[in-house]
Order: structure tokens, then C-alpha cells, then sequence
């Protein structure tokens, strides 16, 4: 699936809540099924600086395909790198450079993306763009 | 006297909001307070009707501006029972303050193998400047311990105290924990080895008396914007035998240049410290916060404070899982906690979708963090605008928040 795809599929998802509070549980249930990381990748060069919860962004390159997993010690934020993983993960690294996230703002996430927020979603993106940017320019040689 | 609170709420109109659909509460007074009207209008009536450059032209709008800056200063040194009005020096903030002595000071007076004094308990703007000016003239910086109840350990302070200290920095009230440190005993010990002491006010001049005789400190800084001023000024006070001793901190050339007269000035206190236009506006609006803190009278804050913390205290106590930071026989109204089993990032993001501002994170005192081996707490600070009914509020939200994640 193209990451448009899986962008409308979230928002399809998120379109069943009208109250904040099963959005945000929905969330924290993602945040608790995503499989995280083992210990031995937690380590301090997979972390995301600028956020106030820990966020570890472990990447691989396999087949063309970025492959993403991560981990946080904090439910919703671990829920909403989860919901990037979801979109991000598995794909070319020329489409996630170029993917704009609309569905971020969409599903009522925006706030999380504004300057004052230290959960870093933008650092988080901003990572994960510069991996595939990276694996681009590796694959180009 | 026990304050109307209700009424004194309608001083402050930014109270009166909701937020995601929610009556605001507001627990974050230890990042900045709230503004009364007496202080907003005071802004407004200073740029309607008194705006103008000060110390400069003759004319009657300069000489109304600058006899009000000047008041201010009068009225701020009888505030903290300054000796003398030259001993204030109006900065852009605290951190501006501490950040002048470590440089002016710093030159002057500390030399290769000199150490400074701070404590574990500091924010992170008394902890930066005198690692700078330390790196600068080689000198060594020395961090007073804490105990498991965030309080300095005395003993250890002693100990330090050597004929090599130059000065000691410190916090009156640690604003992670609300622990008041015994700041004149500290000062004491310092003054018997002739060691100097800066005192870090910040988070005291809200909550308590300050009298700089009486603690007998050389330096004390605090900022007008968490003492229900305005943002962008702050007050240093320093003992003249300090202040005339150090070296400018800013250079002001072209004010020299223009007036003549204005030169000589230029070389006296406060106008040393002082280069540049001055942030007159907030001055006045930071005297009028004073003027607001005179007439509740701190006694009467320090007893509404101490009945919500304590409220605070035993209500949240009841919470599973709780774990309070700091808990200091001698504190302000700050309850720095976390639950056990969730993150307080977590416990802030839904506290503030209930409408509940709090501060979650490390509060710019990341090694005091570091010493409870902790992420960081949520942060409830107190401020005499707050109610016994708005903590309930918190309480139930807090019961959210473990139903959510727990
Ligand atoms: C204890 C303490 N010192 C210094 C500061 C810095 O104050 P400002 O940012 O107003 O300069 C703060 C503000 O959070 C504080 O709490």
C-alpha cells in the first residue's frame, strides 16, 4: 500500500471518534501494540533529541524499502510514533521524503506538531526523512 | 486577614477562559504567573500617556518617564528593604541578573584554581553562567549535594567552604521542588570565610518576604513576570561595595556620544549596569506588581499557599502508585510528583486536554532529575490565584488518567 493509502486508512479510523478521549485511548492502544525495541536497541544513537519522552528510531534498508521500528517509554507518544511507523515503514525512500502527512492534521493531531510541544513529532518525522534521504543517496552510488 | 479569593480571581480576566471545552486551571505559576489588571493597565497607561526616552530630553514627557522609572526603583528597593535605590539595577530578568555577576564579578574577582559554590538544586540559569565564567578564568565549579528529600546537605556545604571559594550561588526556593534553602545560615557561614553569596530569588519573591538586610546577601535576583509583572524585566540587587567594584557588564558608547551630561551618570550606579535604553514600560508595570504583592501582603499569600498545598498534598496522596519529588520540611506551594507506572508526559497530555496546565519535564533542573533517576514530574505549582475547588478538579483528572493508563 502507498503511504496515501495508509494516510486515508488512519483517517478512515479516526473518523469513528467524536470525543478526544477514545481518540486518545485509541492512540495509547496503538502506543501498546507496537512490539518496541529490545533492549540492546535502546540506545542512545537511536534516540530523538528534543522530545520529553525517550523516542528510539531504529532504521534498516531492505529491498528498496525503508524499514522503521521504535520505541518510547511515554504510551502516547510510543501510540503516535507508531501511527509514522505505520505510514512510513516499509516503503521507497524517495516517497517518504516526499510523503507531506496530511493526515497528521486530519485525525486532530496538529497540536502535537506546533514548536512548543516536546513530544518531537517533528523531530520524528524530520529523523525519519533524513534516513530515507540517506539510504536515497546510498542507493544512487 | 484570609483573602477573598473569588474576588481577587476577577483581577486576572485571562482565568476566565475555557480550554477544549473546559474552565481553565491554571497550575503553572512557577513557569510564569498571571498578570492583575492593576498591572496591565499600568502597561497602557505608561504608553498613552507617559511613553518617552528617560535620563535624556528635558522636556516634560522625558522627565515624566524618567521620575517614573525612577519611583519604580524606590519602590522596589523598600520592596526587598534595599539600603539604597542604587543597588537596583533593572534587568531584562533573572537570568540576565545572574548572568551580569558572573561576568562582571567573574572578571573582576575570580582567578585560575578559584572555585564558585552552587547547589544540586539550581536552575539550569544559575548552574550555565558560572560554568562559563568558570571555564573562562579557569576556575572550578562546586555543586552542594541534596538529600533524598531535596534538601541541601548543610555538612557537605561546610565543608566546601575554603579559602579558594570566591563566591557561592544559590537558590532561595528551588522551583523543580519548592524546597526553601536556609539561605541567611548559608550566608553566615560564607560571610565568617569573607566568601560573597548570590541568591537566586526567582522563585521565593512570589511567596515569601524577602529582606536583603536581613539575610544580609550580596546579590539577589528575581524576575517581575513570575511575581505577577510583566515579561522582560527582572530586578539585580547588589551591595554597593560589590557593585562599585566590578566592571560594566554592557557597553552603551553612543548614549555618551549624544548627551554630555549624561556621561558622568553613565559611570554611577545603577546607570553602569544599566546600558542602553531601559525596558520602562515593564519597570512601571513590574512596580505595580509590587504594589499588588504590598497590598494582598505576603503573610496572607504564604497562608492561602501553605492551606492549598497541604490540600494538595493529602488529596493526591490518596492517589496508588504516587510518588511525590521533594519533600522538603520547608517548602513553597509546588507538588512535583509522578505515578509510578506512567510516564508524567503522558499524565501532562491529558491533563491538558482536561484543561489543566501543568508543567511536565525536567523544569530547566535537569540534574535534579538526574538525582531521582527519574524522566522528570508533573509539575503543579500554586499561586494565590488558586482554589481548594480547582485541585479537586485536578484530582478527578487524575483519576482519568490512571482509568487511561494504568
Ligand atoms: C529558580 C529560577 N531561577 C532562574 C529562573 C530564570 O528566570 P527567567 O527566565 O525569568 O530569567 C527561573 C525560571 O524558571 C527559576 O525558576
Amino acid at each position: 500500500m502507498k503511504i496515501k493509502e495508509k494516510e486515508e486508512e488512519i483517517i478512515s479510523e479516526f473518523e469513528m471518534f467524536d470525543d478526544w478521549m477514545d481518540k486518545y485511548n485509541y492512540i495509547i492502544e496503538i502506543g501498546k501494540s507496537l512490539p518496541g525495541l529490545d533492549e540492546e536497541n535502546k540506545q542512545e544513537k537511536y534516540l530523538i533529541k528534543g522530545c520529553q519522552a525517550r523516542v528510539w528510531l531504529v532504521p534498516e534498508f531492505k529491498n528498496g524499502e525503508v524499514v522503521f521500528s521504535a520505541d518510547s517509554d511515554a504510551l502516547i507518544t510510543k501510540g503516535i510514533v507508531a501511527l509514522l511507523i505505520r505510514v512510513l515503514s516499509r516503503q521507497p525512500p524517495e516517497d517518504i521524503v516526499n510523503a507531506d502527512l496530511e493526515f497528521i492534521d486530519r485525525i486532530g493531531l496538529k497540536e502535537h506538531l506546533s514548536q512548543t510541544r516536546s513530544n518531537g513529532l517533528l523531530n520524528m518525522i524530520k529523523q525519519m526523512k533524513l534516513y530515507a534521504l540517506a539510504f536515497k543517496a546510498k542507493q544512487q552510488k | 486577614m484570609a483573602l477573598n479569593i473569588k474576588q481577587l480571581r476577577k483581577e486576572f480576566p485571562i482565568l476566565n477562559q475555557t480550554v477544549n471545552g473546559r474552565q481553565l486551571i491554571y497550575f503553572d505559576n512557577a513557569a510564569t504567573t498571571h498578570k492583575p489588571k492593576s498591572v496591565v493597565d499600568r502597561l497602557t497607561e505608561y504608553y498613552y500617556n507617559e511613553n518617552s526616552n528617560i535620563h535624556r530630553g528635558a522636556h516634560y514627557l522625558s522627565q515624566k518617564a524618567t521620575e517614573a522609572y525612577e519611583d519604580a526603583r524606590k519602590t522596589v528597593a523598600s520592596f526587598i528593604n534595599a539600603p539604597h535605590q542604587h543597588e537596583i539595577i533593572f534587568t531584562r530578568g533573572t537570568t540576565e541578573a545572574i548572568n551580569l555577576v558572573a561576568s562582571s564579578f567573574g572578571k573582576k574577582f575570580i582567578r585560575p584554581g578559584d572555585e564558585v559554590i552552587i547547589s544540586a538544586l539550581e536552575h539550569h540559569s544559575n548552574i550555565v553562567p558560572w560554568q562559563i565564567a568558570c571555564e573562562e578564568r579557569d576556575a572550578t565549579l562546586k555543586v552542594i549535594p541534596i538529600n533524598e528529600k531535596g534538601e541541601l546537605i548543610l555538612e557537605e556545604y561546610q565543608k566546601m567552604l575554603n579559602e579558594k571559594t570566591r563566591l557561592v550561588a544559590i537558590t532561595h526556593v528551588s522551583n523543580s521542588l519548592g524546597t526553601v534553602n536556609p539561605v541567611k545560615e548559608m550566608i553566615e557561614a560564607a560571610h565568617s570565610k569573607d566568601i560573597p553569596v548570590l541568591i537566586d530569588g526567582a522563585q521565593a519573591i512570589p511567596h515569601m518576604k524577602v529582606d536583603v538586610q536581613e539575610l544580609n546577601c550580596d546579590f539577589y535576583c528575581f524576575s517581575g513576570h513570575k511575581m505577577y509583572g510583566p515579561m522582560g524585566v527582572g530586578v539585580l540587587y547588589g551591595k554597593e561595595e560589590w557593585l562599585e567594584k566590578m566592571p560594566p557588564y554592557q557597553g552603551g558608547g553612543e548614549m555618551i556620544k549624544e548627551v554630555t551630561f549624561e556621561k558622568t551618570t553613565y559611570n554611577e550606579l545603577p546607570f553602569k549596569f544599566e546600558a542602553g535604553t531601559p525596558n520602562v514600560g515593564d519597570v512601571l508595570g513590574m512596580e505595580a506588581a509590587v504594589k499588588f504583592i504590598s497590598y494582598l501582603r505576603h503573610e496572607n499569600i504564604a497562608a492561602h499557599e501553605k492551606e492549598l498545598l497541604n490540600y494538595a498534598l493529602d488529596k493526591l496522596g490518596k492517589f496508588e502508585k504516587i510518588r511525590f519529588v521533594g519533600n522538603a520540611g520547608h517548602r513553597t506551594s509546588v507538588v512535583s510528583f509522578l505515578f509510578e507506572d506512567i510516564h508524567p508526559y503522558d499524565t501532562g497530555t491529558i491533563l491538558d486536554k482536561l484543561g489543566i496546565a501543568v508543567r511536565t519535564g525536567h523544569h530547566c533542573a535537569q540534574p535534579v532529575m538526574d538525582f531521582f533517576n527519574i524522566p522528570g514530574t508533573v509539575r503543579a505549582s500554586l499561586a494565590v490565584y488558586n482554589t481548594k475547588e480547582e485541585i479537586d478538579t485536578l484530582v478527578e483528572a487524575l483519576e482519568k488518567v490512571r482509568e487511561m493508563f494504568a
